[in-house]
């Protein structure tokens, strides 16, 4: 499938994608993160249980100390 | 477009910033100096001198309540604004009291529990409200890594997105205060395109 993540085309090798496997296969380990999906914020929570299907829009941002 | 328009424009509306520290004290003034009517600015903390290396404070504020003494400074720089300062911290129940109403909210925090934290409530508990959030401002150098990102109407981010700050890459004037001016040059980039002609009580 196809996605767009942070305005990106991404293919995977997969149907759908749960968001934990999308972090797992594209290793992004930083967990001080956000996550929105077709315009929803996806709690850290549901991180195992929320799919991403072909064509969904992935934005992710990184949060960092310092202000 | 003649700046006493903007100004005239700007002064319509009503803005939240999160926090007087390094980022909320640079994007008050900014924004105060733009004649935005309504700053609402919340945060806990006292004036100490180590945050003197980046905060719109002075020596002479030191011990003061940050939102009390950038209130002072505001009206100083443009007394048309109006400031209300909080001095509660800052939590998932009461920001959208404080903050209700608001046109945008900037958020000003220092920790990344805390930048989650709002994001996640604004997001829920405030829909459509625009946020402005700042991430990656440590450290010295880089400026071309610093950038402004729209993740969609609801959801800005300003910054480098990488750099944390600790003891060894310190926050500091310069990159905390381009990070702090790109959050209010998007506030008012917003606001610009609103149309709305009525004024808040």
């Amino acid at each position: 499938m196809k996605i767009l993540l942070n305005d990106r085309e991404e293919s995977f090798d997969r149907e759908t994608l749960t968001v934990s496997e999308m972090l797992k296969l594209k290793k992004f380990s930083f967990r001080m993160r956000i996550i929105k999906i077709n315009g929803v914020l996806i709690s850290g929570e549901d991180y195992d249980s929320v799919v991403i299907h072909e064509g969904d829009v992935v934005h992710m941002l990184y949060l960092m100390s310092g202000g | 477009m003649r700046f006493s328009e903007i100004k005239a424009h700007l002064g319509k509306f009503r803005i939240g910033i999160a926090g007087a520290g390094g980022l909320g004290s640079n994007c008050a003034v900014a924004l105060a100096r733009s004649g935005i009517g309504t700053l609402v600015i919340s945060d806990f903390d006292t004036v100490e001198p180590a945050n003197l290396n980046r905060q719109y404070f002075f020596t002479n504020q030191v011990g003061m309540m940050k939102t009390v003494a950038l209130k002072e400074s505001l009206l100083r720089i443009n007394p048309d604004t109006v400031v209300i300062a909080h001095t509660e911290k800052l939590s998932s129940d009461n920001i959208p009291v404080i903050f209700a109403a608001c046109d945008v909210v900037v958020e000003a925090f220092d920790s990344d529990k805390m930048k989650e934290m709002i994001v996640e409530t604004i997001q829920i508990k405030m829909p459509g409200i625009p946020l402005i959030i700042g991430s990656g401002v440590a450290g010295w150098g880089k400026n071309e890594t610093i950038r402004c990102r729209k993740i969609d109407d609801t959801l800005y981010v300003c910054g480098d997105e990488s750099t944390t700050a600790d003891a060894e890459l310190p926050p500091m004037a310069p990159r905390v205060g381009i990070v702090a001016n790109m959050q209010a040059n998007m506030v008012i980039e917003i606001l610009m395109k609103k149309t709305r002609d009525y004024f808040h009580v």
